[in-house]
């Protein structure tokens, strides 16, 4: 009886956690590679969902709202780099001013405080459409998307931008001198990590059928938490387990969340949970007085 | 080769902390010197260093590496003429990031990076010749994370990655001075060969005299900022610590220079 409950939370676990898969891997950009704690995130998550949603009610293909979408995302990350390169703003402040600002320009883009994507063609009809189990398309689609962009991103972080990109998070001094423009990097890194979060929204918002203005609040730390739980399972040694930690840690958060929600957790405490899961996975190391899970951390 | 002209840098300058640095040095390196500063702290040493790398920018004066004029050159558009390593061994290389990797980036320095493979194949086979000479075992470790490096060979690895690419010039700022004796003693030795193997224009600040009188082809003696004593070629290889001491005793309050 709660086994086959438990069971029937696997494909919307799936499903949810492949979808905001990309969010976490976004963030193991910003965070991980880059050493760069990037809130932008809550912002360019709904900028994503804003976007696409204003566009297809607009009557645009859906295809061209996803694609804005990814562009949006990624100048919203070049703001915050810009902030923080060439304004000098703390890095933390310079990401959440980019978040406020982006909340009025949602507004703005969307027109009103949320758009409803239920009744017309999304860029997923197609595969709804189907006359199969719905769960099969749409997680293969998003098994597709989210571990098709895992790959290029490990193949990125292997060419030459890409360890200039890393070594930028490692050791900015040490690259500056090998000739890497560091600012540079740091812009073109969160660009590229806000335009995964971004794609992210702009899916999320046409797989559960509409766009709110709040649907990006609390997604760093649900994204934080994702990479831990997956970080604690397939390690961080290498870019390959770290983008993997990504999704696979994504999908385990969300299969958590389900089942606590099934054991009677309340959605409203949801965030709560969340934070305090960050809080254990952060703080414990500290109290164990272990050096090594201290976060990384440039510009603060 | 390198010419430094008159350079001046004064830190908090208009406050009651005022205090100049570097105060109106000139220095001419021929292309092949190795030159050693020696100088009690607070001499200038390192602000020197950091006025031709590029790391601060002087309020007077200027610096010229192979007839191109840097003095204002932001650090990481001058990095195609220089080679720097740093005291701390973990500040040459990226820990997080393998043996390959590192010596990848190092080899494109001041190039442009495009979205070809990081390490290639024939590059590989470069990069395992390069490090047997360093005779650590590193050349089968190419894809061990620098993290699991010892300081000594951190810093030998950062001494291949500065002369990788052959630089003008190569500054080396106290860069034994965080390792334990025996190892400061082989990557000093290393450093000598690598330096004289290629010629390599060099600057050495250091914080002992007796590697300063050994080491180099030319020995300048900083003091609060000024060129206090400029010796080289046949005067330079007679010199002694004793002589050194007699002469400026009063200046070199600082013991650790004797050690």
């Amino acid at each position: 009886m709660i086994l086959s409950s438990f069971l029937r939370t696997i494909p919307i676990s799936l499903e949810q956690g492949l979808a905001y898969g990309l969010v976490a891997l976004g963030i193991v950009i910003s965070f991980r590679i880059l050493a760069f704690p990037d809130l932008t995130v809550d912002g360019s998550f709904t900028l994503g969902a804003s976007v696409v949603a204003r566009l297809i009610m607009e009557g645009a293909p859906p295809i061209v709202g996803i694609l804005l979408a990814i562009v949006a995302g990624f100048l919203a990350g070049c703001c915050t780099g810009l902030l923080n390169t060439k304004l000098k703003i703390n890095s933390l402040l310079a990401g959440i001013l980019v978040m406020t600002i982006l909340y009025s320009v949602n507004l703005r883009i969307m027109g009103r405080s949320n758009i409803q994507l239920l009744t017309v063609n999304t860029f997923l009809t197609p595969l709804e459409n189907l006359h199969v189990n719905r769960f099969i398309p749409i997680i293969s689609f998003f098994f597709v998307v989210s571990v098709g962009f895992k790959f290029l991103s490990d193949l990125f972080f292997h060419t030459q931008v890409g360890f200039a990109m890393r070594a930028t998070g490692d050791n900015e001094q040490m690259i500056r001198t090998l000739g890497v423009d560091t600012d540079k990097m740091t812009v073109l890194g969160l660009g590229i990590s806000n335009a995964f979060v971004a794609l992210s929204g702009a899916l999320v918002a046409q797989d559960q059928g509409f766009s709110d203005v709040g649907m990006g609040i609390g997604m760093i730390v649900a994204g934080l938490a994702a990479i831990i739980i997956g970080e604690a399972l397939v390690g961080k040694q290498t870019v390959e387990r770290m983008t993997l930690a990504a999704i696979v840690g994504s999908i385990i958060y969300k299969f958590i969340i389900a089942v606590g929600l099934r054991l009677g957790l309340a959605p409203t405490d949801l965030k709560m949970a969340t934070g305090a899961m960050v809080i254990l996975a952060l703080g414990i190391p500290a109290l164990k007085k272990e050096k090594e899970g201290k976060l990384h951390l440039r510009g603060v | 080769m390198v010419k430094v002209e008159n350079l001046r840098k004064v830190f908090k300058k208009g406050t009651i902390d005022e205090k100049v640095a570097v105060d109106g040095i000139s220095l001419h390196c021929r292309k092949g010197d190795f030159i050693t500063i020696i100088g009690s702290n607070g001499a200038g040493k390192t602000t020197l260093l950091n006025l031709i790398a590029g790391t601060c920018f002087p309020d007077e004066g200027e610096v010229v590496i192979d007839g191109t004029r840097v003095t204002h050159l932001p650090e990481h558009k001058r990095a195609k003429y220089l080679g720097r390593i740093f005291q701390d061994p973990l500040m040459g290389t990226a820990s997080s990031m393998t043996i390959e990797e590192n010596l990848s980036m190092a080899d494109l320095r001041g190039q442009l990076r495009t979205l070809r493979w990081g390490v290639t194949k024939s590059r590989r086979e470069f990069y395992k010749q390069v490090l047997k000479e360093l005779e650590l075992g590193l050349e089968t470790r190419l894809k061990d994370s620098v993290s699991l490096l010892s300081g000594g060979q951190r810093q030998s690895l950062t001494l291949l990655m500065a002369t990788l690419s052959l630089p003008k010039l190569l500054l080396l700022d106290e860069h034994t001075a965080a390792l334990d004796p025996k190892t400061a003693q082989k990557v000093i030795e290393l450093t000598d060969k690598i330096v004289r193997e290629h010629n390599l224009t060099t600057i050495m600040v250091t914080h002992n005299m007796h590697q300063a009188i050994r080491y180099g082809n030319r020995m300048i003696m900083l003091h609060e900022g000024k060129i206090q004593f400029d010796v080289e070629g046949e005067e330079k290889k007679t010199l002694t610590v004793d002589e050194v001491v007699r002469r400026f005793g009063a200046e070199l309050k600082d013991e650790a220079l004797l050690g």
